[in-house]
């Protein structure tokens, strides 16, 4: 699939799921979209991830095979690095937070370009690290802003949350550091994908779609909140209906807001099924979540089966009369072998 | 598509069967964002600009295979979902870049689930094999190691008259003569190294290196000819076949009663024995925990599989000042260290050889620290890759770490490329060759022992490659 098609691809898969909703909100289907259709998409979340978790669970790890990104433990004279080259299950721990909350991999990051000479010429790419950070900070901080429309009363942390988060009070209402920052990382994000030829050359529909998605649910989100102001509390009624297990469809959310809900449900359907479950994948990771200590420490195979092998007996067999000859020892003479 | 009329049942059924067995191979063909991190981090890719090369699309090749009939969306949105059936042609695009792809692990180290291409490529040569597609420069070392011993096939009698030849060398260059024994019961330890240390020049400076620094020590050790192959190309064939060439090492040990196993230097052989040997074969009850003979210091991080890395046990050594070196016999040199990919990302043995290296050479000179220890970058012949018809790709995959040595070069005359692997000091040599002449590669131990002070030896005015030492220091002045 090549770029055009790909990105024109997810791009109408976006706009199509854009209609749908609209029209589900034009045709009084508001039961379905704002009822059924959220609870269809936490049911095949929580499966779906739930059935991919215990799928890879099934496979066993035959063997031990950290990638070791740091001095091994050696003598006690030599300083080992514990974190990136863990030996112990607190190192794993540790290496793992790291790597969760920190995306410490992608950190090292560098690009390389060739210039004349042949010299090839390195530059950091913290940049990237960045917004591929911001764009998950402010993606799990605006996740949980949300709870204010879930839980009643509000715990405190959410308030807390929204009044950091609102720090810069500069419009009405105060707007969010997280709201700029999601847009502004998946814009990029997506600009990337289309401008680095690299980038361009591995993307797949599959990876234009999820951006995509959440750009229409965060422009979606920010409309509803600073232009075409929507009716707060009713929303909170449907919200606090559905989790009460009460569901009502309050009168008079526009349909703006149903477009929003019908998007979100989307991603979390998609969720299990696609390149997102990276977020259960990492912890399964056997490059990542093994300590180095094979030498120390067995790492049984549960599938290990006998081998054929090539004995010391037949090699001597094979080698027997030459191995005398050049004096080297043997276990059976060669008038035992006659027998 | 001649051989396998079966072929497409055969590779459908080969990666059903390794899904089930490996959780690293589903979860990597699963979790790939395809962000890209591991893209220009492939020496191979850096080399040839083949987008291809990028780890993360090496690794699409298969991908999409798996994609297309044994996920959801593939079975629903096939292409769409970016899903390919497999052809013949897709099969040739496998074989050429599945070798390719040297299992260096560099990518590794830079994606963030810590995706692993090389173990990617793992499975998909282990699938190339059930249909017989493979190359010679691997199975016959792997049919030889089998049936010979070694990977070059050199028969018992020869192998210790190759070693006579290096003693003959040595007692040229030292002065000193020695009596290493091979196949003795009752050894206390037992000592395997890549058969490229004992046939390939440079290695073999390293192999005389070791027989050298045994004999200062009056070890008790031997050589095994059955056992005489510490690499294991088996591990560029299949996991089945590391197994059965690996047995070798712990049958060997058995048989000749040795207390423990002493390793030489290689990159390879010391990740499948620092990854893999502990778990292929049953406990290694009938060893001891390593103990130096010398220092009596005990290897603890070796106390389940019982075998020491020889940079190891010499750090210990000159730790506890039991060598007598003189550093000023290299000062010819101008080293710099190469991290071998396996033991630097396979392992993590990092400080111990450059501990060794600062206490037998005056000058060192690190290169950049992107380009070095867990961001090594492979040589660019690893896996099997080291045969001259594949010279090419080679001196291509080269490019990254030649630059960093040419850096280097050129900063601080560096004029010796420092390296623990078997492979590396054969196929390095090579690459400096064509990209920065004038620079030597070495192996730890040929340095030990040009710096070691032996009892009895004469004026030590050549080293171990039989150079004349004043002519050399000259060389340098200008
Ligand atoms: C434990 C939680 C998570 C971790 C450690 C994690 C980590 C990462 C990392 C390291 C990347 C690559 C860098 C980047 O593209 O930004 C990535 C990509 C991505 N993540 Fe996450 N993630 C997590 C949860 C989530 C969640 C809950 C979502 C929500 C939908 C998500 C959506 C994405 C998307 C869409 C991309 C691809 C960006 C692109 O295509 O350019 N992640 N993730
Ligand atoms: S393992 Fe090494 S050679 Fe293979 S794709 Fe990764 S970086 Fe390239
Ligand atoms: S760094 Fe990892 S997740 Fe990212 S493209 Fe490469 S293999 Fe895929």
């Amino acid at each position: 699939m090549n770029i055009i098609s790909s990105f024109l691809l997810s791009f109408l898969a976006g706009i199509a799921l854009i209609v749908i909703a609209w029209a589900g909100a034009l045709t009084n289907l508001q039961g379905l979209f704002g009822v059924v259709l959220p609870y269809i998409a936490i049911t095949t979340f929580v499966a779906g991830v739930v059935y991919r978790v215990l799928n890879w669970a099934q496979s066993p790890v035959p063997f031990r095979i950290p990638t070791t990104c740091g001095q091994e433990k050696s003598f006690p004279w030599i300083k080992a690095n514990c974190i990136e080259n863990p030996s112990s299950t607190l190192g794993v721990v540790i290496r793992m937070a790291f790597e969760v909350l920190t995306f410490r991999s992608l950190f090292r990051g560098t690009t390389v370009e060739l210039r004349g000479g042949p010299k090839l010429d390195y530059r950091s790419t913290k940049w990237l690290w960045m917004a591929a950070l911001g764009f998950h900070y402010s993606f799990l901080m605006i996740f949980f802003r949300h709870f204010r429309f879930f839980t009643e009363p509000i715990p405190a942390l959410v308030h807390l949350a929204e009044n950091m988060d609102s720090f810069f009070e500069v419009t009405v209402p105060a707007l969010y550091i997280s709201d700029g920052l999601l847009m502004a990382c998946v814009t990029y994000l997506l600009i990337r994908r289309v401008i680095i030829p690299q980038v361009r050359y591995i993307s797949l529909p599959a990876d234009y779609f999820p951006l995509f998605l959440i750009l229409a649910i965060g422009t979606t989100g920010i409309l509803m909140r600073y232009i075409l102001k929507v009716d707060v509390v009713s929303i909170k009624e449907l919200a606090m209906g559905l989790v009460t297990f009460h569901p009502a469809v309050p009168k008079g959310i526009g349909s703006l807001f149903y477009i929003h809900l019908f998007l979100v449900c989307v991603l979390i359907i998609y969720f299990p099924f696609s390149k997102l479950v990276h977020l259960g994948g990492v912890f399964l990771s056997p490059t990542r979540n093994l300590a180095n200590n094979n030498r120390q420490v067995r790492h049984v195979n549960p599938w290990n089966y006998p081998v054929k092998v090539h004995t010391y007996a037949e090699y001597e067999d094979d080698f027997r009369e030459k191995m005398i000859e050049a004096g080297l020892p043997v276990e059976k003479e060669l008038s035992d072998e006659k027998e | 598509m001649t051989g396998s009329p079966n072929w497409y049942e055969i590779i459908m059924t080969g990666i059903a069967e390794r899904l089930d067995k490996y959780r690293s191979f589903k979860l990597f063909l699963d979790i790939c964002v395809r962000w890209g991190a591991c893209a220009d981090k492939c020496h191979f890719y850096i080399g040839s600009g083949d987008p291809k090369n990028m780890p993360v699309l090496r690794a699409e090749l298969l991908r999409s295979i798996y994609r297309r009939d044994f996920t959801t969306a593939g079975k629903l949105f096939g292409k769409f979902a970016g899903g390919r059936k497999l052809t013949p042609l897709i099969i040739k695009e496998w074989f050429y870049y599945f070798y390719q792809c040297t299992e260096c692990r560099r990518c590794s180290v830079f994606c963030p689930y810590g995706i692993d291409t090389a173990e990617i490529t793992i499975m998909a040569r282990e699938l190339l094999n059930l249909i017989g597609c493979q190359i010679d420069w691997i199975i016959t070392p792997v049919a030889n190691c089998y049936q010979t011993g070694n990977h070059l096939g050199i028969q018992p009698h020869a192998f210790k008259e190759i070693l006579d030849f290096l003693l003959d060398d040595i007692e040229t260059n030292t002065g000193v003569k020695m009596e290493p024994t091979f196949n003795r019961k009752g050894a206390e330890i037992l000592f395997l190294t890549p058969s490229g240390d004992v046939f390939a020049d440079p290695g073999i400076y390293t192999a005389m290196g070791y027989m050298i620094l045994f004999h200062y020590l009056d070890l008790d050790y031997t050589w095994s000819t059955y056992a005489s192959e510490g690499g294991n190309f088996g591990f560029f064939t299949s996991h089945e076949m590391m197994k059965r060439l690996n047995s070798k090492m712990y049958a060997e040990a058995k048989r000749l009663g040795v207390k423990w196993i002493l390793g030489g230097e290689c990159g390879h052989m010391w990740r499948v024995i620092n990854q893999y040997m502990g778990t292929m074969n049953e406990p290694a009850d009938f060893l001891e925990v390593p103990k130096s003979p010398i220092t009596g210091t005990v290897f603890d991080n070796a106390s389940q599989i019982k075998m020491v890395h020889i940079a190891q046990f010499t750090a210990d050594l000159i730790k506890n000042n039991k060598l007598n070196l003189d550093k000023s016999r290299n000062d010819y040199l101008k080293v710099t260290w190469h991290d071998s990919c396996n033991t630097s990302r396979g392992m993590g043995f990092l400080e111990e050889p450059r501990y060794v290296l600062k206490n037998v050479v005056n000058n060192f000179y690190e290169m950049p620290p992107n380009t070095i220890r867990e961001q090594t970058f492979c040589c660019g012949s690893g896996s099997g890759l080291n045969a001259g018809e594949n010279m090419d790709i080679r001196l291509r995959g080269g490019l990254p770490r030649a630059n960093a040595v040419k850096h280097v070069h050129d900063k601080h005359g560096v004029n010796c490329l420092g390296c623990i692997c078997a492979i590396d000091r054969a196929v390095l040599t090579a690459s400096m060759d064509f990209w920065v002449p004038g620079v030597r590669v070495a192996g730890l131990h040929e340095l030990v022992a040009n710096a070691l002070v032996l009892e009895g030896e004469n004026e030590r005015t050549t080293n171990l490659r039989g150079e004349e030492i004043a002519d050399l220091m000259e060389e340098n002045e200008e």
